[in-house]
């Protein structure tokens, strides 16, 4: 296989608070391939967003804190390099779209302006030049006008149309990666439903490798090639979305797909995973999700041995002493609908 | 003219027959009827009126005991508003609410407060909703002795019990609400919402703020609070998922108006109008065999400004059926030979959960 774009190797990631340290990343290793989309999920807390701001750069320090590991960017380790060679990559070969487009974009800048100043960050290009390549971005965003969009400042946007932008400020400078952050959740959902196009035609514009984070199953079961679960700051299953949603083979996977209504079939009842998610400071020892597994039944290995991230089939990882035990389970998701009735 | 108003009038009492046919048959515990709720928009030195945000515009429903109707709509519909228009926390523009067979819609503050017993809201955000300096249980007792109900009652040992009833320890009594997680604090809230035994919750968004493990317990134990004691729920989400698991009935609104409404099952399988028809189709489904093997139905454009509705049908400027007509007359919300209203000209029954077979 082709050298992946970004090799993340055992990355944590610590925050210095007044209650103790929080261990937000700890020990996450997964590869990103070129032109791949790769979704991670997890609940808020479970660390999915931080490892991708850690390896820009862009963890305030202190409080936050790099305690080790690499991030092999096209071959150079981002976390060893200067802020200049960071900015150089930031908005470059990696772009970012964050979730909130109205807190991510200056308010006192005209929406082309802001574009173009992307592009002439990265690029020594004339002001004619940047104005047209401008223009045509947002014309394959589907911005409606664009040679009047982009003289407006951003709050004469709608929410979807300033997400627009964003993706258009994204791909301004032809990524190799493109990692989008919850780019919907702040959406209503036929405007999703629009965005996700637009964002499926970027991907295929620049072939940008893309880190898809979100907490929302549906969205990865939509645009994923490969999944990585988060939880307490680990992940805890990666394989193919195929895979994971027929067969998955962690019981925090489980039970997240388990708790799911689903909107083709009427349920009777929803199957939660019990307690909460653990602290961060005060982790339970060995298995991080053990309190609330219902695998692990109090198994004393399950409660002294942290589960190491294992191989159980050709590309299939997961962090579980007993995935065995969910051999020929279906997941919730990919069981067959009945027919009619109900 | 005289005919034109007679045949509305007509319209419009079909309209309100056959919304409210679409309930189970039961007590009716709620009615609205023709709700309206304009917001004013001021401007000027002397802000002055220049315009109205039509929030909610001309709604009727029922609710029968026992039952869970499920409000949806994207942002800016008006479902939250008529939530809490219903419960008047915002006072009515026009229209009438009947509460129990009486009149609750010229109610006074005062008179709202023995109403309140028996009508209760749960809000969305479980951080805003709790005083942040009172225990929790002060906050669960508070609608007791604003009842003067507390002693009567036998205010600590009922605070106790409705901890236990909603999942929670009568050890947590003692803390403050930031000593507890979001799922935690929207089960407080639930405890505050039952102090006064009520017949019917309004729940806005009530798991909207909660993570994805945690949604399903409080799901789970809304609908063990419902069969405990026969509660109605109004239930105002934007999760379609979830709103056709928790729900009977389903009404659909758009830009200040209900559009579809019908049983789960006529508006998760039989819906009509092209909205509902789109909103269903643009849910991602979690489940990557699927992918490109559903029609989707992408919609042009935003949604118009509340201040401004189109003429017409208000959908008319993003749907693909729109005709001259849609713009010169407002469909009626009735039935059209499907089973349950719709207000569309061209109503008919579309499956966009339907698995077609496009992609190779």
């Amino acid at each position: 296989m082709a050298e992946p774009i970004l090799s993340i190797r055992d990355l944590a990631v610590e925050f210095a608070t007044d209650d103790g340290v929080v261990r937000a990343v700890d020990g996450v290793s997964y590869d990103v391939h070129r032109g791949e989309t790769l979704g991670i999920v997890g609940e808020s807390g479970s660390g999915k967003s931080v490892s991708q701001l850690a390896i820009l750069g862009l963890i305030p320090q202190p409080p936050g804190r790099i305690v080790r590991g690499e991030a092999l960017f096209d071959g150079k380790d981002t976390l060893k390099m200067s802020k200049r060679e960071l900015r150089n990559i930031r908005g470059g070969d990696v772009a970012m779209i964050f979730q909130d487009p109205m807190t991510s974009l200056n308010p006192v800048l005209k929406v082309g302006k802001q574009i173009g100043e992307a592009i002439q960050a990265h690029r020594n290009v004339s002001d004619k030049e940047t104005r047209d390549r401008v223009i045509s971005l947002l014309e394959l965003v589907g911005v409606p006008n664009p040679k009047r969009r982009y003289d407006q400042y951003p709050h004469e946007f709608s929410g979807g149309m300033r997400q627009r932008a964003m993706i258009a400020m994204a791909i301004a400078n032809e990524p190799k990666l493109l990692i989008a952050d919850e780019p919907t959740t702040a959406l209503d959902v036929t405007i999703q439903a629009q965005i996700l196009e637009v964002l499926k035609k970027a991907q295929e514009e620049t072939h940008a490798a893309t880190i898809l984070i979100t907490h929302d199953l549906g969205l990865i079961a939509e645009m994923a090639d490969r999944v990585c679960v988060m939880y307490a700051g680990q992940v805890v299953e990666l394989t193919d979305v195929y895979t994971l949603f027929a067969a998955p083979r962690h019981p925090y996977t489980v039970g997240l797909m388990d708790s799911l209504p689903r909107l083709t079939v009427e349920e009777e009842s929803l199957r939660p995973i019990p307690g909460q998610p653990p602290s961060l400071i005060n982790r339970p020892p060995g298995c991080p999700f053990h309190p609330r597994c219902f695998l692990s039944q109090g198994r004393i290995r399950c409660r002294e041995e942290e589960p190491p991230l294992r191989r159980i089939g050709a590309a299939h990882l997961t962090a579980c002493h007993y995935a065995d035990e969910l051999e020929g389970r279906v997941g919730h998701l990919a069981e067959p609908v009945a027919a009619e009735g109900h | 003219m005289v005919a034109r108003e007679h045949e509305e009038q007509e319209q419009h009492e079909q309209e309100l027959r056959e919304v409210m046919e679409t309930a189970p048959i039961g007590n009716e515990i709620l009615r609205i009827e023709s709700l309206v709720k304009y917001f004013p928009i001021r401007a000027g030195l002397l802000k002055r009126m220049v315009g109205q945000v039509h929030a909610v515009d001309n709604v009727s429903l029922n609710l029968v005991q026992g039952e869970t109707l499920g409000l949806v709509g994207e942002s800016g519909c008006g479902k939250t508003t008529l939530g809490r228009t219903i419960i008047k926390l915002l006072e009515p523009t026009s229209g009438r609410i009947v509460f129990n067979g009486g009149d609750i819609t010229s109610f006074t503050r005062r008179q709202m407060r023995e109403v309140r017993r028996e009508l209760q809201i749960v809000f969305q955000d479980p951080y805003a909703s709790l005083n942040p300096r009172m225990t929790v249980r002060e906050i669960v007792a508070e609608p007791l002795r604003v009842h003067g109900l507390y002693t009567r009652l036998q205010g600590r040992r009922r605070v106790d019990e409705l901890l236990r009833t909603v999942g929670l320890s009568p050890e947590h009594a003692n803390r403050f609400p930031h000593e507890f997680s979001g799922g935690q604090r929207q089960r407080i809230g639930f405890a505050r919402a039952l102090a006064l035994n009520p017949q019917m919750l309004v729940l806005d968004e009530p798991v909207s703020a909660l993570d994805v493990s945690i949604r399903a317990q409080v799901v789970n134990l809304l609908e063990s609070l419902q069969s405990d004691f026969g509660l109605t729920y109004l239930f105002v989400a934007h999760d379609l998922s979830l709103v056709r698991h928790i729900s009977d009935r389903v009404a659909v609104m758009y830009l200040g108006k209900v559009v579809e409404i019908g049983s789960r099952h006529e508006i998760y399988e039989q819906p009509t109008h092209p909205y509902t028809q789109a909103l269903l189709s643009a849910v991602p489904v979690e489940e990557p065999t699927q992918r490109g093997k559903r029609k989707r139905i992408v919609l042009e454009g935003d949604v118009p400004s509340p201040a401004d509705p189109p003429s017409g049908c208000r959908f008319r400027t993003r749907c693909w059926k729109a005709q001259p007509i849609c713009a010169e007359e407002e469909p009626a919300l009735i039935d059209r030979g499907h089973g349950h209203p719709s207000a569309c000209h061209f109503a008919e029954i579309l499956k966009p959960l339907d698995v077609v077979e496009t992609a190779s």
